[in-house]
């Protein structure tokens, strides 16, 4: 589906805004370019024929997740922060981990990353998504739930003041 | 053909959102200036001819674009430049999926008169619309201002609280409708009028609606820019072009969500108790009856207009802009309805029905939509702004939860539905 083309621009805008979020010296900067990355994601998704997935992609994430954490960010007003480049360590030990994943990835991901894969109509449709989530994936997808629902509680009361009388 | 079918889709729908906003900017100006027992712009003319007030909108891009375009020293350049393009990029492509008419054969093709018959549909809209607060957010951060920073913090809040009521109401449409497609919620309505979403989702159509004036800023929710508070909130610092694309954006993304809530809610392009096919069959008839009803509407102003006609009144040529209007429609009127009751109802061929037909679902469409664009401006004038708890309250603890019990209610009924006749 599409021409290589369109994979080839996504994915440099999925790279790039990476690479901004970690070299950019201002935080709201390293944002924007975390939205980027994100949508050139929705973009490879619309490749995959996952149209649903794409648009779930922009609207959560790009649209609610990163505007949160704009949000924290102006409401901090945090300054530039100096980007120190010594080595350390533990950043030796990370690059290293990082390079072992990079090559598990490449080499076993990128033989069938160049095929179509996807041969199904119904694939990335709502029905689809819909269809896999209630049926086979039903239990994994309602212990997400559960997870959430316990994470937004576990949110509100971390969030309480610890006078209940004050918080009413 | 294709190609023409393809600049087409293209340039109408930009071109029409754009063309709706001077027709809405003229809405707010008269409108506020009746609701307040005012006459509203009645100066500005071209040759005597002043259009009630319409052509006030040139004087507006006449100044607004000579203006000297100030960018504070202090302001980050890339942001403050970039958020009004998205605001006005986004206002735009939403409308990408709102169908204008029912889809119409072309020979072997079925042409859809939308640019994009998309399957997540009206997710699309939610997800592109999601993107409008950077705009805000931007402008509000980058014009290193204190009021621009509370404005652009309050309309991340707001929006991206009321975006989840938002979202949640069209569920209960996605399940009448069994897609997400726009088109397809817009054919399942039928013409019937007591079939159309506002009937069958009452509490998802006032609750759409109250959460679109929210997402678009407007009064009661216009706490983003609320002027009596934080100066003009996101916008303080933008003048020139710049603040005119902000203004253009509020007003573009009036005439999308009027344009949503009339395919959702309304029946989008569907004439009320005609099928296509109705229309399409019956074209001679209707397009006899509809030239007929045109010409009377334009008969009776045009004589009102030659009615108001004072030699002195003004002592310019703003003396004969009745005449101007009225001898036209005086005239058009006269020949319409002359050349309908004489030639009588004409046959058409095939392709002529099918234009009519067409053309009267766009019409529906248009009138429907207008009528929402013109709603928000009644809001405005009529309620004060609500206080920012208040909002955040009401979004939480109000509109989310009776959204959720909205699509609980909608899947029982369809269950019990489904049991009895199925």
């Amino acid at each position: 589906m599409g021409d290589p083309i369109f994979f080839y621009l996504f994915a440099t805008i999925v790279i790039g805004g990476a690479i901004g979020v970690v070299f950019l010296s201002n935080p709201l900067s390293s944002a924007l370019s975390l939205i980027f990355s994100l949508a050139g994601l929705a973009g490879l998704f619309v490749l995959l024929q996952a149209h649903f997935l794409a648009a779930i992609q922009v609207l959560v994430y790009a649209g609610a997740v990163m505007v949160l954490f704009i949000f924290v960010i102006m409401m901090l007003n945090l300054e530039d922060c100096k980007k120190h480049l010594k080595v350390s360590f533990a950043s030796l030990i990370g690059f290293v981990i990082a390079l072992n994943l990079a090559i598990v990835l490449v080499m076993h991901v990128s033989a069938p990353l160049f095929d179509d894969g996807v041969s199904d109509k119904t694939f990335g449709t709502i029905e689809g998504v819909g269809q896999l989530m209630l049926t086979r994936y039903l239990i994994p997808f309602e212990i997400v739930s559960l997870l959430l629902t316990i994470a937004i509680v576990g949110a509100v009361i971390l969030a309480k003041k610890d006078n209940p009388k004050e918080t009413t | 053909m294709d190609i023409l079918i393809f600049i087409l889709k293209i340039v109408i729908p930009p071109v029409l959102v754009l063309n709706f906003i001077p027709l809405m900017i003229w809405f707010e100006r008269k409108g506020s200036a009746y609701i307040q027992e005012r006459r509203g712009p009645n100066r500005a003319h071209i040759l005597g001819i002043r259009l009630g007030g319409i052509i006030h909108n040139f004087a507006d891009v006449i100044k607004l674009i000579t203006k000297e375009d100030i960018i504070p020293a202090n302001v980050n350049r890339l942001y403050f430049i970039g958020a009004p393009l998205i605001a006005i990029f986004v206002g735009i492509v939403t409308i990408a999926v709102v169908p204008l008419a029912d889809s119409v054969q072309i020979g072997e093709k079925l042409v859809h008169i939308q640019v994009a018959d998309l399957n997540v549909g009206i997710l699309y809209v939610f997800a592109i619309s999601s993107l409008g607060v950077y705009s805000v957010l931007l402008a509000g951060w980058s014009s290193n201002n204190k009021y621009s920073l509370l404005g652009g913090l309050r309309a991340a809040s707001q929006m991206v609280s009321y975006e989840l009521a938002l979202g949640l109401t069209v569920v209960g449409l996605f399940m009448l409708a069994e897609s997400a497609s726009v088109s397809e919620i817009v054919r399942h309505q039928g013409p019937h009028v007591l079939h159309w979403n506002f009937v069958q989702q009452p509490l998802a159509f006032i609750i759409f609606w109250i959460a679109v004036f929210a997402e678009t800023n407007r009064t009661p929710f216009d706490l983003p820019e609320g002027e009596s508070e934080i100066v003009a909130g996101y916008h303080t610092e933008y003048s020139s072009m710049k603040f005119a694309l902000f203004f253009m954006a509020e007003y573009a993304h009036m005439v999308v969500a009027a344009a949503l809530i009339t395919a959702l809610f309304f029946g989008g392009w569907q004439v009320p108790f005609l099928t296509t096919l109705d229309l399409k069959t019956q074209a001679p008839f209707y397009l006899y009856v509809t030239v007929l009803t045109v010409s009377f509407i334009a008969l009776f102003f045009g004589l009102l207009l030659l009615s108001q006609f004072k030699k002195g009144k003004y002592r310019d040529a703003r003396d004969y802009e009745v005449l101007v209007f009225g001898i036209p429609l005086f005239l058009l009127a006269l020949a319409g309805g002359g050349s309908a009751i004489f030639t009588g109802p004409w046959a058409l061929p095939e392709w002529g029905r099918v234009l009519f037909a067409a053309l009267v679902q766009a019409t529906s469409f248009g009138i429907k939509m207008t009528f929402f664009a013109f709603f928000f401006i009644w809001i405005r004038w009529t309620l004060p702004r609500f206080r920012y708890d208040q909002v955040m309250n009401f979004g939480w603890k109000g509109m989310l939860p009776l959204a959720l019990l909205n699509i609980v209610v909608t899947g029982v009924v369809l269950l019990w539905k489904g049991n009895h006749h199925g």
